[in-house]
């Protein structure tokens, strides 16, 4: 794949995130916070809802990732977790180029990734390495 | 943390619901028989696939109603914000990739403790930040994946 500084995607991930997915994500993943499904557990300890795990976000995320780059180009995925993201949150991610490097014969990409809400807040930032020849 | 090393098999049932969980449904990451699946050797797992090791962590903490030997309580009590539950965020994850993971691997998980540092947060009031690194072998020696994981732990509830 070629890619060069300054490309871009942006992908709708998830639209109207319902609590059921929310709790989908709690049975693959193992973690039954409950601060992700059960609200008056959230609300006990100072949240309005429960709101999707933020590994669920990235996993999300990770989706645009690998429909640009394919399923085994990452070489580093990391984030920071910046909102909460809320049942019916709808999430658009983001990825753009910041560097191309070629070391010996291998040729890697940096890549600025965020993801944002439908009020264009970021819930997610961060950056990824792909190996792209 | 002390040290905790588990094995963690990979199941292609669990890598297809995973991928389903997180919308990323490709063929590679759901279908064994698919022509770009055969092409890389076998199903892969999606990017942030390692997460689900939790279920064969033991003594996980964000799962209380897991079966034990002792009968215990599955809901976190009032008393006490639940336990820390409600007040234990996730603060980042980094991931390094070194080498595919693959249905069928039976992985060696060894998680150990890194750094520890405090903050005074805007929202969210002293901010106490810890680290944990997640390496995960295969079944040849091979690290696939290194994981970092930074938690929070808040004074209160994060402002929206």
């Amino acid at each position: 794949m070629t890619l060069k500084v300054g490309d871009k995607r942006d992908q709708t991930v998830i639209e109207n995130i319902s609590r059921t997915h929310i709790v989908k994500y709690a049975g693959t993943s193992g973690d039954y916070n409950p601060l992700h499904h059960d609200d008056s557990f959230a609300q006990m300890v100072g949240y309005p809802t429960v709101f999707a795990h933020g590994m669920l976000s990235m996993g999300l995320t990770g989706r645009m990732l690998t429909d640009w780059l394919g399923p085994v180009a990452l070489r580093k995925y990391g984030v920071r977790f910046t909102k909460q993201v809320f049942p019916g949150d709808t999430l658009t991610a983001h990825g753009e180029v910041t560097d191309v490097t070629e070391d010996g014969d291998k040729k890697l990409a940096t890549i600025r990734v965020w993801t944002t809400n439908q009020k264009d807040e970021t819930v997610i930032e961060g950056e990824a390495v792909a190996a792209i020849d | 943390m002390a040290e905790k090393t588990f094995t963690f098999p990979v199941d292609r049932t669990a890598i297809m619901l995973f991928a389903r969980s997180v919308l990323d449904i490709r063929p590679e990451f759901t279908d064994p028989d698919a022509p770009e699946t055969k092409a890389l050797g076998g199903m892969v797992a999606p990017p942030t696939f390692t997460w689900a090791s939790s279920h064969y962590e033991p003594d996980y903490a964000l799962d209380l109603t897991r079966p034990r030997k002792e009968p215990r309580q599955s809901a976190p009590s009032m008393a006490g914000g639940g336990g820390g539950l409600g007040r234990g965020l996730h603060g980042e994850q980094h991931y390094e990739y070194f080498h595919p993971i693959y249905a069928g691997d039976e992985l060696t998980v060894t998680i150990g403790p890194g750094e520890t540092w405090t903050k005074e947060g805007r929202r969210g009031g002293k901010l106490t930040f810890s680290e944990q690194i997640y390496d995960y072998t295969n079944q040849d020696g091979v690290l696939c994946v290194r994981a970092r994981m930074i938690g929070v732990q808040t004074e209160k509830a994060v402002e929206q």
